[in-house]
């Protein structure tokens, strides 16, 4: 195994250009203004196209142009450029077009700082633009499984048609891990393969594969019908698509529940907790919509577990689906801050004792 | 018998659903004739065009259009012809949109557009109002014309002289060639096509950013029949926005 020593923005861009995307258009924000950067040097070696967008709005739209025509394309922004995207997005997954976005989030709400966040977690898997839809969304936790994910990931989007969110952090983008860069994925779109994309129709051919690229149903019967195609595909990727990780909970009394960069503090006070004999969990979901709530009911119904304690990066956000998950079987406590300010491990691990302490 | 006329294969059967007296059809002809004649001259592979829709009555354009077609959201459609042309460069790629939409709602998109050079033919169908959404005030409609909102009539001291496009755009330096038009008459509907015919053919050559700007009627919302729009257009609209063209660097280099 060959590992080399890379920063999380260049080994996210290095592994999206592996899996196939050929396409980036974005627009400079911190934390993730390296990936633009290692884009504009790596895509013009590779034959593929970096360009940078007059704003987030321009750019999602390039997106939507580009993956219309069945190529593989990537923007990349942080949280305020992020709520830019999401006209973008929300076309983007009524016209069911295969792409991947990154959200390598920061503070808020509005400029809020340039610190690592979780604070986007309602806009990204509640649905950030307007209508019924959802995204594929994944927050995995090291530099490893984001470029792992990378791999499948538009694999998952040209499978069920539908935009690919990574829910990251600054901490990811901006540090260092040893990780293994999978193979050179060279993708060609084939009309047989996507016959939806826009890749050359004339007077004559078949008026069935026409290319139409739009999210527009006038008539109340045909927006139904669409609406029902989303929705049929969405409960097909909650059935397929979940995926999560329990990590010591088989016999555990607390059950922490974090997802991202904040799952890793956690998991140092369950191993720390170990050490010192107390049974400490944790689940962290891998994918943030579909939520495992089915697996995180599992994990909390066993019968040794006395309470649920959630920690994230923000006032609350995953709470509610981990209170749902949970439907008050135990209790379920929160330690979180927004602005910034990650928990730490000695933090968690008092706030595990004293919810032992109190016979939680 | 010889056949003297035929409907270009570029338009679908389907009915318009645009208003009598309405210009976006006449426009829809030129441009689909072009691509037409680009194509029984050889100059352009049949079936190698994408066009892209706006928000405005020609929002279904893309039913009309008889290519691969987008519809794109409101006034984002030179962004979404930008990824389009990004990812296939030898296909002739063309913007359809209103001034709500270009003028209003989507000027950064068209400007950067512009100003990157975009290999992309843009026709701006300018009727000085917003006809789908019932006819409000455009930043193009007229000083003193009366709007759904502005049913004063145009303020210019509290909302601004109308925006002119064609000159904004020709001093953009990634564009290349800007003409204004209209089809208010036989003679203006042959000169419009072959301006659109022209910027299409430079996009072939690889030629940067063109546009098309076309004064069009819009009998329904100025609340007239459609020989007086004509005629009002032609008493109003052509002496604030005149005719002709803007820039050609084609031109400048002969
Ligand atoms: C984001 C957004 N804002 C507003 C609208 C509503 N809307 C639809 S068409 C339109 C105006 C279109 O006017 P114009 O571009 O001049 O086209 P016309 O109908 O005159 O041809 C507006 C404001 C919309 N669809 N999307
Ligand atoms: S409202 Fe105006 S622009 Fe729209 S179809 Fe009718 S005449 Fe044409
Ligand atoms: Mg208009």
């Amino acid at each position: 195994m060959a590992l080399t020593l890379m920063k999380g923005s260049e080994a996210i861009a290095e592994a999206a250009i592996r899996a196939g995307a050929r396409f980036f258009f974005g627009y400079p924000i911190t934390p993730q203004t390296e990936i633009p950067e290692y884009m504009s040097a790596r895509m013009p070696e590779i034959g593929g196209c970096f360009l940078q967008a007059e704003s987030e709005v321009a750019a999602i739209n390039m997106v939507y142009g580009a993956a219309g025509t069945g190529m593989r394309v990537i923007t990349s922004s942080s949280s305020p450029g992020v709520s830019l995207k999401q006209e973008g997005i929300s076309y983007i997954a009524g016209a069911q077009l295969p792409c991947v976005i990154l959200n390598v989030m920061r503070g808020g709400p509005g400029l809020g700082n340039i610190q690592a966040s979780q604070g986007d977690y309602f806009q990204a898997t509640k649905g950030g633009g307007n209508g019924d839809y959802h995204l594929l969304t994944y927050a995995p936790s090291s530099i490893q499984e984001v470029v792992d994910t990378m791999m499948f990931a538009y694999e998952k989007a040209e499978k069920y048609r539908i935009p690919v969110l990574f829910l990251l952090d600054g901490i990811i983008a901006q540090m260092m891990e040893p990780v293994e860069m999978p193979e050179m994925v060279e993708y060609k779109p084939t009309k047989e393969a996507k016959p939806w994309a826009a890749m050359g129709w004339k007077p004559g051919d078949d008026p069935a594969k026409r290319a139409v690229i739009n999210s527009m149903y006038i008539s109340t019967e045909e927006l139904t019908d669409h609406t029902n195609v989303l929705q049929a595909c969405y409960r097909e990727i909650e059935k397929n698509e979940v995926m999560f990780e329990n990590y010591r909970t088989e016999d555990a009394e607390i059950v922490l529940t974090a997802f991202g960069t904040v799952s890793r503090v956690a998991r140092s006070a369950v191993d720390e907790l170990r050490e010192e004999g107390y049974k400490v969990g944790l689940f962290r979901p891998i994918t943030v919509w579909p939520f495992p709530y089915d697996e995180l009911k599992k994990a909390v119904n066993q019968p040794q577990v006395k309470a649920v304690l959630d920690i994230e990066v923000n006032e609350g956000q995953m709470l509610e689906d981990v209170n749902l998950a949970v439907s008050g079987a135990r209790p379920v406590e929160f330690l979180g801050h927004c602005g910034s300010l990650f928990p730490t491990t000695e933090e968690v691990k008092a706030r595990i004792l004293a919810m032992l302490k109190e016979g939680k | 018998m010889s056949v003297v006329f035929e409907k270009t294969q570029l338009l679908t059967d389907k009915q318009f659903h645009y208003c009598p007296g309405c210009n976006h059809g006449i426009i829809h002809r030129l441009v689909a004739e072009s691509i037409d004649e680009l194509v029984k001259e050889g100059k352009l592979e049949a079936g190698n065009v994408i066009g892209v829709a706006p928000v405005g009555c020609s929002v279904f354009a893309y039913d009309y259009f008889n290519c691969d077609m987008y519809e794109a959201a409101h006034g984002r459609a030179p962004a979404v012809a930008t990824g389009i042309k990004r990812a296939k460069p030898d296909t002739l790629v063309f913007t359809y949109q209103g001034d709500g939409d270009l003028a209003s709602i989507g000027t950064a998109e068209v400007v950067h557009a512009a100003h990157r050079g975009e290999k992309l033919v843009t026709i701006f169908v300018n009727n000085a109002i917003y006809g789908m959404t019932g006819g409000q005030m455009a930043p193009t409609t007229l000083v003193g014309q009366k709007t759904t909102t502005s049913p004063y009539g145009r303020d210019e001291a509290w909302c601004g002289a109308p925006i002119k496009m064609s000159e904004m755009l020709s001093q953009v330096p990634g564009s290349y060639y800007i003409e204004r038009c209209a089809v208010n008459n036989n003679t203006n509907i042959i000169k419009c096509k072959k301006a659109i015919k022209k910027a299409m053919q430079y996009q072939l050559e690889g030629k940067g950013f063109c546009m098309i700007e076309v004064l069009s009627a819009c009998p329904t919302n100025w609340g007239l029949n459609p020989v007086e729009a004509l005629k009002w257009l032609e008493e109003n609209m052509i002496p604030y926005y005149p005719l002709g063209v803007y820039k050609d660097k084609g031109a400048e280099q002969k």
